[in-house]
């Protein structure tokens, strides 16, 4: 029988939860709170003192009351494939994994409406509503495995979000249950805000306002017409400038993903090969879509050319449905395919500004080759959303402390460029100590506050998102203790 | 010391604009940067002034009781339109019609048309999130803004999102200020997301009873077509005899010719094509005969509910100056009415769960029934902590609550 201890968490508290979700749904020993002491992100690593997995609201609800009479930090967790060490929890702190609650409550495809626990995989989702002829928009690279909840903590992006739009855009309304257990509806079912945006404002909050207990989004008609393209350069710069023209013309395309060679090669030595041609420095994705088929292939000629006239050395087309799988299965499973490459992968989010891509990825491509470090590249181009990564060895004395400086030199080019450190995998613990270089001390100081609004103690997923110590705040209080000396 | 005086010594002669403006005699103050906003709000702060912040004046009455009133007017700058980002940096104090041209001179657009004369300022359009009939193709207000640059009533300059087209870098505040009616802060700087100038742009309107026009409305919205507009007018609006369903479709030439031949299959009704100066004023008049009414609201119901709604609220308030996007679920009306009236409207779509946000009126009327209303349970003590947060002396003259549970 293996030993059972909670960490830092009074044991108490373990039998409390047992309790009120079954002994199956608590697990205290090392070795299965170690299988949540990563996430997506594996540089990161923290054992969390319990984890706990409710079946149900008002179990969540239950949890959430008892750790707020006990004074217990929580994280909030959905699958576990986020990108920025967001739902790792110190070892005094409640994990609170939500994947057991992953009913689809309705769907209702006259007003296109679904209502869901935050458990659902994304990807379930739009499987249940195909049927009706509807899809759930957001699309992240994880979707067979990421849950809504965690897309909604995230603002999760993904390739289609370039004509779409985020998370942000498709959520409408949030029961959500604060850290002292009280539970709050946010929005309405139309989408129109019942006083200021308090949906808006919790999406993308990272798990520090509370914890989502049932989502309200809306479907889409599914597209009739499709039409995806693979275009390939003979330079980085080439394919950037090219992204650029695009977004220039006017035509928006459902998603243009940008692939370099070093992710081509790792992708065409993968199982998910997809007949990206070895030999191109870059290739896009492009892909076209619309209710009627003469627009789409309009645009479509349009694109070709456009992309030809812009250093493309060709443009294929996929031919059916299964070849466009294909292409974008190599595409979304890209990261997967790196783990070829080496044993560690730092996984990097920016954004900049569209037509800046040529000079940001030389800059990364000069910075990469500083470090002696290996990048590849494979990103929402038509969003300016950059997603360099480093493969390394962690085991490697120094390499590590290596990707740490080159990463921040990275987000300073993209910063520099009138970008930002992160598009879709959030600040989680990875990026907080980039946030002082975008957000003056007032702002994080205000941001601090209003989560302070939400979580008073700030017991809901402790030290993520903004690092107090960079606040006015703060600093303001060392100033007053140093004079005080 | 006066309080112009005092203004006067802090940001300057010229800053003041009128000693004793209309309506009530209150300085009017027009700071030329995001710095002296925040100097003057700072100084509200200490001496303990109460601020209305104005715009252009030409939508919001400006009659809060205040012991000064704030106008964005002189932050009328566009520091940056960058057509290959398709992306804008403009002040709060700029009107929209001279954005409008601006962007339209570097061959991009903003993809919204709020209610109210051309001459609005982008903040007001920003703190109100007045959407117009553009926001069945292109989203609300909140869509088009990534990012703005705010002061708080106490005189911080905060920053939230930035220029760029994804990003979750820090909390939404920019989703907290798009439609907060300045209860949370004076944006400023405002980063928006624009569109190429659509290559073709076409208006096609029928004309017909309201319940009809709403059937051919629901056929439209089961065609799943790729429209910019979808509206529902009443006669007054449209400057017609009868009702009006006008549908706008914007994009390619191929992607409007496309979409017109699906509207007239879809729905086999005689929709007539607008010449393009006669779409031009057809859109403008109706959002400019908003402005001509002492109240307007709009209220968020589901896509399927426009016909149950519009009945429901011409039972109560009349349905004269009304204007619906069946496929949002969203209604905008305009008029003259009661503080009464508008409760008995509040409690009967609170049933419905659908919210009525008061976007224009005199003071009284916003005073009684505030911007919101009450709040849903549990969202008033985050309300209430979060103006706190942004406006800790109160300072900012707005009304967003009712004075009474009015629910």
């Amino acid at each position: 029988m293996p030993e059972r201890n909670s960490g830092g968490v009074d044991p108490a508290i373990a039998a409390a939860l047992t309790h009120i979700v079954g002994p199956p749904h608590v697990r205290t020993t090392k070795a299965e709170r170690a299988t949540y002491s990563k996430d997506g992100l594996t540089v990161h690593q923290r054992m969390p003192g319990i984890v706990v997995l409710p079946g149900t609201r008002d179990e969540v609800i239950a949890v959430v009351r008892l750790l707020a009479a006990h004074g217990v930090a929580f994280v909030p967790r959905g699958a576990g494939t986020g990108l920025s060490g967001g739902a790792l929890a110190h070892d005094d702190a409640v994990l609170l994994v939500l994947t057991r609650l992953n009913r689809i409550l309705e769907i209702d495809p006259k007003s296109r409406r679904a209502i869901v626990e935050p458990g659902v995989v994304n990807a379930k989702l739009s499987a249940a509503a195909a049927p009706h002829g509807l899809l759930y928009a957001p699309d992240p690279s994880s979707q067979s495995a990421c849950t809504l909840g965690g897309n909604v903590a995230e603002n999760a992006g993904g390739p289609h979000c370039l004509k779409y739009g985020v998370t942000a855009n498709h959520v409408l309304a949030l029961e959500v249950v604060l850290a002292d257990g009280q539970v709050v509806q946010l929005g309405s079912p139309a989408g129109e805000p019942w006083g200021p945006d308090l949906v808006g404002l919790f999406v993308g909050s990272e798990g520090n306002f509370g914890v989502v207990t049932r989502i309200t989004v809306r479907l889409i008609p599914v597209s009739q017409a499709v039409r995806t393209l693979l275009a390939d350069f003979g330079s980085v710069r080439t394919a950037g400038a090219a992204v650029s023209a695009l977004i220039a013309s006017g035509i928006v395309p459902a998603a243009i993903e940008m692939m370099d060679q070093s992710c081509i090669g790792a992708v065409e030595d993968s199982i998910y090969a997809a007949g990206y041609p070895r030999d191109a420095a870059a290739v896009l994705l492009v892909e076209l879509d619309g209710r009627a088929d003469a627009s789409v292939a309009a645009e479509t000629e349009s694109v070709e050319t456009l992309l030809k006239s812009h250093g493309a050395r060709s443009v294929k087309t996929a031919v059916d449905p299964r070849e466009r799988e294909r292409l974008w299965l190599g595409r979304k499973k890209a990261f997967g395919a790196m783990g070829r490459v080496s044993r560690d992968l730092a996984v990097q989010d920016a954004v900049v500004p569209r037509s800046r891509l040529p000079d940001v990825l030389e800059a990364i491509g000069g910075i990469a080759r500083s470090y002696g470090l290996t990048v590849s590249n494979v990103f929402h181009a038509g969003d300016g959303n950059l997603h360099p990564n480093i493969s390394f060895d962690g085991r490697v004395p120094g390499l590590r402390a290596r990707v740490d400086a080159a990463s921040g030199e990275m987000m300073a080019a993209c910063i520099a460029a009138g970008g930002t450190i992160t598009g879709e995998h959030g600040i989680g613990l990875d990026k907080l100590r980039y946030m002082p270089l975008i957000f003056d001390p007032d702002s994080l100081a205000a941001m601090l506050a209003v989560r302070r609004v939400f979580d008073p103690l700030e017991r809901v997923n402790p030290g993520k998102v903004i690092p107090v110590h960079a606040c006015r705040e703060w600093n303001g209080a060392i100033k007053t203790r140093s004079a005080l000396q | 010391m006066k309080i112009v005086e005092r203004v006067r010594a802090v940001l300057g002669r010229d800053a003041v604009l009128e000693d004793h403006g209309p309506p009530d005699g209150v300085p009017r103050v027009a700071p030329s940067s995001p710095d002296a906003v925040a100097l003057l709000l700072g100084t509200a702060r200490e001496e303990g002034w109460r601020i209305r912040v104005e715009g252009a004046g030409t939508w919001m009455p400006a009659d809060a009781p205040a012991d000064l009133a704030l106008t964005t007017r002189r932050l009328d700058r566009i520091p940056a339109i960058e057509p290959q980002d398709l992306a804008a940096t403009a002040e709060a104090g700029i009107g929209c019609d001279q954005l409008r041209q601006q962007l339209a001179d570097h061959g991009t657009w903003l993809a919204f048309d709020p209610p109210g004369l051309a001459g609005r300022t982008l903040g007001s359009i920003v703190a109100t999130a007045t959407a117009g009939p553009l926001r069945h193709g292109f989203g609300s207000v909140r869509d088009h803004v990534v990012g703005v640059t705010f002061v708080t009533g106490d005189g911080r300059v905060i920053q939230s999102g930035g220029r760029v087209m994804k990003n979750v870098a820090g909390y939404e505040l920019t989703k907290l200020q798009t439609g907060g009616f300045g209860a949370f802060g004076v944006v400023v700087l405002v980063h928006l997301r624009l569109r190429a100038l659509p290559r073709a742009d076409q208006t096609l309107v029928l004309e017909g009873s309201r319940e009809d026009l709403s059937r051919v409305a629901d056929d439209v919205y089961a065609a799943g077509l790729t429209l910019a507009s979808v509206e529902l007018l009443s006669p007054p609006l449209a400057r017609r005899e009868r009702w009006s369903l006008a549908v706008r479709i914007a994009g390619s030439a191929a992607l409007v010719a496309a979409e017109e031949a699906g509207l007239r299959a879809a729905t086999g009704s005689p929709f007539t094509t607008l010449r393009a100066e006669e779409a031009h004023l057809f859109w403008m008049r109706a959002a400019e005969a908003f402005a001509t009414r002492a109240v307007s609201f709009r209220v968020g119901g589901l896509p399927d509910s426009s016909e149950d709604l519009l009945d429901l609220i011409q039972h109560q308030v009349g349905d004269e100056w009304v204007s619906a996007s069946p496929g949002v679920g969203t209604l905008r009306w305009a008029g003259d009415t009661t503080v009464e009236r508008l409760r008995r409207l509040r409690r009967a779509l609170a049933a419905l769960e659908v919210p009525l946000t008061l976007e224009r009126a005199p003071w009284s009327i916003r005073r009684a029934v505030g911007h919101f209303g009450a709040y849903r349970e549990g969202a008033g003590p985050l309300i209430a902590g979060l103006r706190q947060t942004f406006d800790p002396g109160n300072a900012l003259a707005v009304a967003v609550e009712s004075d009474d549970d009015d629910g």
